[in-house]
């Protein structure tokens, strides 16, 4: 079973998100790189199914050279194939996103390298579009479900379950199928030794697709202006119970 | 030119998402001084249309379930592009939910057009442009943004937009929509739905007690319990506990996890990642328990304690127990 797994380099953000001074986009200068939560998810789950199934994982980003770096922090969880669509520094929507990824995967398949599965993160940490995987799998005419926090594979089709008000709502597809997941799918493992010196020798397949702009222009970032200033403190250790409790009385919390 | 709204309900009356998308809607209509009309898939109870017109919905598409006995996104986007094909439309909108992005983003893989997710203003004046703000980073950023294409495709941020019904009901036109579907449109569909019981949903809090790295390990999480116990809260728990396999992924609070609108999140040892901040912005007060002053969380709540909360917790419950008087009457 042959499963591509689309991920994305994106910042580190810790605390607090700092801007260029055009407003155009994140600082990165003092920030390293990461792939999007759900897509790290996505990465452990292709591992897992191919491990169960027998096949290869493949991994594709779009992005710049630098996001070899997160090509190689999935072959290091176990992913074999590592495609990187490379990108000249200017930003990509999901429109032009979605067309790189299905030109790269109509190609593959022309090599007899086609894939059973394609899964995707939900949405990505950064832009959060939540389309790609959905436009992706209408190009290819897939079937497709997003927001998938249980996944079980058989031969020919999957059932897939999601969070839905207090329960779960189950899909079952057939084969080959886009999937997006979400973090919570599984507990991603760490790295192996074997598997950071394998992904440090892991060809990377490289192409550089054409862009196209999007039809949303950006035109700035900003921080939202939160009322929040800095917190009152109530106390330091034990000694400021009382005043806690005297706020959770004050807040109605407790009678 | 209208402005067509996706409403989910529940069989009862509109989620409160979609009453967000609803306002959403409306304000954008007015701008551009479109009627709004709702879409609304299933058996739909008289009460919902009433809250529809209270919401300013002039029109009302009630779109026959014949083939849709549960949730099929193909399908529901199918219908969406046929009534945004069968009349001029400035935007199609649905509310941000996992359903409301999904069906929109296959309305956009349909018509090709482009799909704007988790917005939380638009508007359309003179010119042909809709100028509007979307959520980036969970919320942790806004863009300002401007799409020239019609219709435009937009879903809205339910943590960024607050209900608000119209200032005076429209009267409202109900419309039955036969959708014609192939049947490949309804290939994906629920076939299976589950009720879980887990007590108090994290999302519906009133309080919630979230703990952190702080707490140092998965036992110490007891006195969190006991807290959450006592004041008929739920946990919740920051992405640094879940990764590190210290607790469930459906405790935790987050960009990535769920998001929560309590009136009191009280956050223990938890030193305010983006990632977490973004699923608390909407806590009416946040108060945080931590060893450092300078944490990112102490900017960002209301009070704070500095301190050990493996030391305050515990003191914290044994004087709400020598009280003797446990949560106040919901």
């Amino acid at each position: 079973m042959n499963v591509l797994v689309c991920i994305k380099r994106i910042p580190m953000v810790g605390g607090k998100i700092v801007l260029t001074p055009d407003a155009q986009q994140v600082d990165t200068r003092m920030l390293g790189f990461t792939l999007s939560p759900h897509e790290e998810c996505a990465v452990e789950e292709a591992v897992r199914i191919v491990e169960l199934r027998g096949g290869a994982v493949s991994v594709l980003t779009l992005g710049p050279p630098d996001a070899a770096e997160q090509l190689r922090d999935a072959a290091a969880l176990g992913a074999q194939r590592l495609i990187l669509l490379e990108t000249d520094g200017r930003e990509w929507g999901p429109i032009a996103t979605a067309d790189a990824i299905v030109e790269a995967v109509r190609r593959d398949e022309q090599a007899g390298h086609g894939y059973d599965i394609i899964l995707f993160g939900n949405e990505a940490a950064d832009t959060g579009d939540y389309q790609v995987g959905i436009r992706v799998a209408h190009a290819l005419s897939r079937p497709c479900v997003t927001g998938v926090k249980h996944l079980e594979i058989a031969d020919t089709a999957l059932r897939a379950g999601r969070e839905f008000r207090g329960g779960d709502e189950f899909f079952e597809l057939s084969l080959p199928a886009v999937v997006a997941v979400k973090e919570g799918i599984n507990l991603p493992r760490y790295p192996s030794l074997p598997g950071r010196m394998r992904a440090k020798k892991a060809v990377i397949e490289q192409s550089a697709p054409e862009w196209h702009e999007d039809p949303v222009r950006k035109q700035a970032l900003r921080v939202p202006v939160t009322e929040r200033q800095k917190a009152e403190i109530l106390g330091t250790g034990i000694e400021a119970v009382p005043a806690l409790v005297g706020l959770l009385e004050q807040l109605g919390i407790v009678a | 030119m209208t402005v067509i709204c996706l409403v989910e309900h529940d069989g009862n009356d509109t989620i409160d998402a979609s009453l967000r998308a609803l306002s959403f809607g409306r304000a954008l209509a007015e701008s551009s001084r479109d009627p709004l009309a709702a879409v609304l898939v299933g058996e739909v109870a008289d009460r919902t249309f009433e809250t529809l017109a209270s919401f300013g919905v002039s029109e009302a598409f009630a779109v026959e379930s014949g083939e849709f006995g549960s949730y099929a996104p193909v399908g529901w986007a199918r219908a969406l592009v046929e009534l945004a094909r069968s009349a001029p439309t400035t935007a199609v909108i649905a509310a941000g939910t996992d359903r409301g992005n999904e069906v929109m983003a296959h309305v956009g893989a349909m018509t090709g057009l482009a799909m704007v997710a988790n917005c939380l203003s638009a508007s359309r004046s003179e010119e042909a442009a809709i100028r509007l703000s979307r959520q980036r980073w969970g919320g942790s950023l806004i863009e300002d943004a401007v799409v020239e294409v019609s219709p435009a495709l937009l879903t809205v941020a339910f943590d960024g937009v607050a209900p608000e019904p119209a200032p005076a009901p429209a009267s409202i036109e109900v419309h039955v929509h036969l959708p014609s579907l192939s049947g490949s449109d309804t290939e994906v569909k629920v076939s299976e739905w589950t009720q879980r019981s887990t007590g108090i949903s994290l999302a519906e809090a009133r309080v919630v007690i979230g703990g952190g790295r702080g707490v140092g390990s998965p036992e110490a999480f007891g006195s969190i319990e006991e807290l959450a116990g006592l004041l008929g809260a739920a946990v919740g728990v920051s992405r640094a506990v879940t990764s590190a396999g210290w607790r469930s992924h459906n405790q935790q609070v987050g960009q990535t996890g769920t998001r929560i609108a309590p009136e009191l999140y009280l956050a223990c040892g938890i030193s305010g990642a983006t990632q977490h901040l973004a699923g608390c912005q909407s806590a009416k007060h946040v108060v945080a328990i931590n060893t450092d002053p300078e944490a990112p969380i102490i900017s960002r709540a209301d009070y704070a304690v500095i301190g050990d909360l493996n030391l305050i917790v515990p003191a914290l419950v044994k004087a709400i127990r020598e009280r003797g008087s446990p949560a106040a009457e919901l």
